[in-house]
């Protein structure tokens, strides 16, 4: 217990410290945003404001990182060219939050400065008897927060105040640090407008994403069929029409052309197979996810250790996507690891459903490079999913997808 | 040779009922939905059914189901399972209990009609009958690959053809070789893969199947 008091307080008073360290260079800040500012009355200070706000910015990233939830970042990127930054800068509403925040930076860290001074003021009040019975009595102007301790009796009667100051200096930390945390989550969160704006963004890109795969998709579901069955069943009618002409005169070739056709016939079939089992895969149709995981792990030539705990069946849309996206990291790691077993889990938390696939290969997937992650994203962005990939080079690679999915 | 057929598509249905019945079988019922298939099933006890996995109301796998409940009810009940697509994994699940008497097989076979009718007649006897494209799938994708290239060419003709359920007498007549090679390629290659050696067809598949399958 003991040790525990001593913990909080340590890691109470460093964080204090830090508030009032980025309390004072806020201060400097704002100081040199004034500056940079009158400076760009006459042209120069322009490009030195744009800095001042990049450091503006990345203070203010510091101490929403502090929060706990982390307040995520309001800005819109910024476009290339010194006059259109500085109007994307001027137009932006975070960057007068930021200049708000900037502006009570210098009260925070002169009242930091104040919790951060409670400590040595305790200790001196505890001490003060040692101290006025080492100073010659000759010393009379010692005085301890506005009280003359002229004698060694004052002095043991400072103590209790002294004690009384530590134990401010022990919770006031906490009440400045929570009240520190709201003035940034107030001023620096994102409001309400700039994360719509945010949002409709992120919506209209993977709208198109998904739009430009989808045609895609039926682009190549078309083709297939052109040069595929469609090709076939008219070489089939073309056979079946002349076998009706030689009917008569030379059943022989007839018949030959009865077998030609039936041959077309059935590679039509098997094309129409294939194509569908592209589309939908019929055990994902049949047994959902966990049904065509335990095909896809029967069909692999790593061995697949699978732990499905899926009790329901998840809406069409968001199960294809899971087992494609399955289907294609199961793909990378047998191609690609070298892995010796792979562990495929779903688990599904009622809000979200997770997927993980682990091997124990290589590692050194990079998420950047490979075109296959890219898609994956691309895919479960659609549902607001998000992929995780980690895989140190040596492995072993672990890949974690989320897709969100109320029940 | 009694016969019970679930298809719902009636084309389909019609001409199974057809067919089945120029070639001497006696169809005695024809259904079209897996709603209350196991029970009739187990209450008619035919020499073979010949059901479609995809049915309704659900249209997934209710023939599956069905029949798989059935051969609970009735040990060794001969079914044989038509689909529009193979799947190992279901291949397996009818293999399960072991007990044999039981096919799968693409509907697209129903249209070679000679071979359709003898795979009936072999499940109705108790034999094995699995679809050369399932046995491609086990052959192509499983984990076994790397035993599997200790085969030569000849031995994995022979072991595809046997995995389908066909007799020596069947391996030797399709590969144009004598069933004494037969023979000898199917011994060779129990040993490579460490399986039990075995004369009865029906053993061997499931042992084959087996192995490809895990």
């Amino acid at each position: 217990m003991v040790k525990g008091i001593r913990e909080r307080a340590w890691r109470e008073f460093r964080q204090v410290l830090v508030s009032a360290g980025i309390g004072l260079a806020g201060f400097l800040l704002l100081f040199a945003t004034v500056a940079s500012l009158m400076f760009s009355l006459v042209w120069i200070g322009l490009p030195v404001f744009v800095e001042v706000v990049g450091l503006t910015r990345r203070l203010a990233g510091v101490q929403r990182r502090r929060a706990t939830p982390a307040v995520p970042a309001p800005y819109a990127p910024l476009p290339d060219g010194l006059l259109r930054k500085v109007r994307t800068i001027l137009t932006e509403p975070a960057t007068w939050r930021d200049l708000a925040w900037l502006v009570v930076q210098l009260p925070v860290a002169l009242i930091g400065m104040m919790v951060f001074g409670l400590w040595p003021a305790a200790v001196q009040g505890v001490l003060m008897p040692l101290v006025r019975w080492v100073l010659p009595p000759s010393v009379d102007d010692l005085s301890y927060q506005g009280i003359q301790v002229d004698d060694q009796r004052t002095a043991w009667l400072v103590i209790p105040l002294g004690i009384l100051i530590g134990l401010a200096a022990y919770g006031v930390p906490r009440w400045y640090l929570a009240g520190e945390a709201w003035l940034a989550r107030w001023l620096l969160a994102p409001t309400a407008a700039t994360r719509l704006a945010a949002r409709v963004e992120r919506l209209a890109e993977t709208r198109a994403a998904v739009v430009d795969a989808s045609a895609a998709e039926l682009r190549r579901i078309e083709r297939d069929l052109h040069d595929g069955a469609q090709a076939r069943l008219v070489a089939l009618t073309m056979n079946l029409g002349m076998a009706e002409d030689l009917f008569e005169t030379d059943p022989d070739t007839a018949r030959a052309m009865l077998a030609d056709a039936r041959a077309g016939a059935r590679e039509a079939m098997g094309e129409l197979r294939d194509l569908v089992r592209g589309i939908h895969p019929p055990m994902l149709a049949d047994r959902g996810l966990p049904g065509a995981m335990q095909a896809l792990a029967m069909a692999s030539s790593i061995p697949i250790d699978l732990d499905v705990r899926l009790e329901r069946r998840l809406p069409a849309p968001v199960e294809s996507a899971a087992y494609f996206v399955l289907s294609e990291v199961v793909a990378n790691a047998i191609k690609h690891s070298r892995a010796e077993r792979i562990a495929l889990s779903i688990t599904d938390s009622g809000s979200t459903v997770v997927l993980r696939v682990r091997d124990d290969g290589r590692g050194g997937a990079d998420p950047s490079r490979g075109t296959g992650l890219r898609g994956i994203e691309r895919r479960l962005a659609a549902f607001d999913g998000t992929v995780r990939v980690s895989s140190p080079v040596g492995g072993p690679t672990l890949i974690e997808m989320e897709l969100p999915c109320a029940s | 040779m009694r016969v019970v057929i679930a298809e719902d598509l009636v084309l389909l249905r019609d001409g199974m009922v057809r067919m089945l019945s120029a070639y001497q079988f006696d169809v005695i019922a024809a259904v079209e939905s897996g709603d209350g298939l196991a029970e009739t099933l187990a209450a008619l006890r035919p020499d073979v059914a010949v059901l479609d996995v995809r049915l309704p109301p659900t249209f997934t796998d209710e023939g599956l189901r069905a029949a798989i409940a059935a051969r609970r009810a009735v040990p060794a009940l001969p079914v044989l399972i038509l689909s529009q697509y193979v799947e190992p994994v279901y291949a397996k699940e009818l293999l399960s209990d072991g007990a044999g008497a039981v096919g799968y097989l693409l509907k697209d076979r129903v249209g070679e009609v000679g071979d359709f009718v003898k795979a009936v007649r072999q499940v109705a006897e108790g034999g094995t009958v699995m679809d050369p494209d399932v046995v491609a799938q086990l052959l192509g994708g499983g984990r076994r690959r790397s035993q599997l290239a200790t085969l030569t060419p000849r031995e994995r003709e022979v072991l595809a053809v046997m995995a389908e359920g066909r007799s020596n007498a069947a391996i030797a007549d399709r590969l144009v070789i004598t069933e004494k090679a037969v023979s000898k390629h199917i011994n060779n290659i129990l040993t490579k893969l460490d399986l039990p050696p075995s004369d009865d067809d029906h053993r061997r598949v499931l042992a084959v199947l087996a192995y490809l399958g895990t």
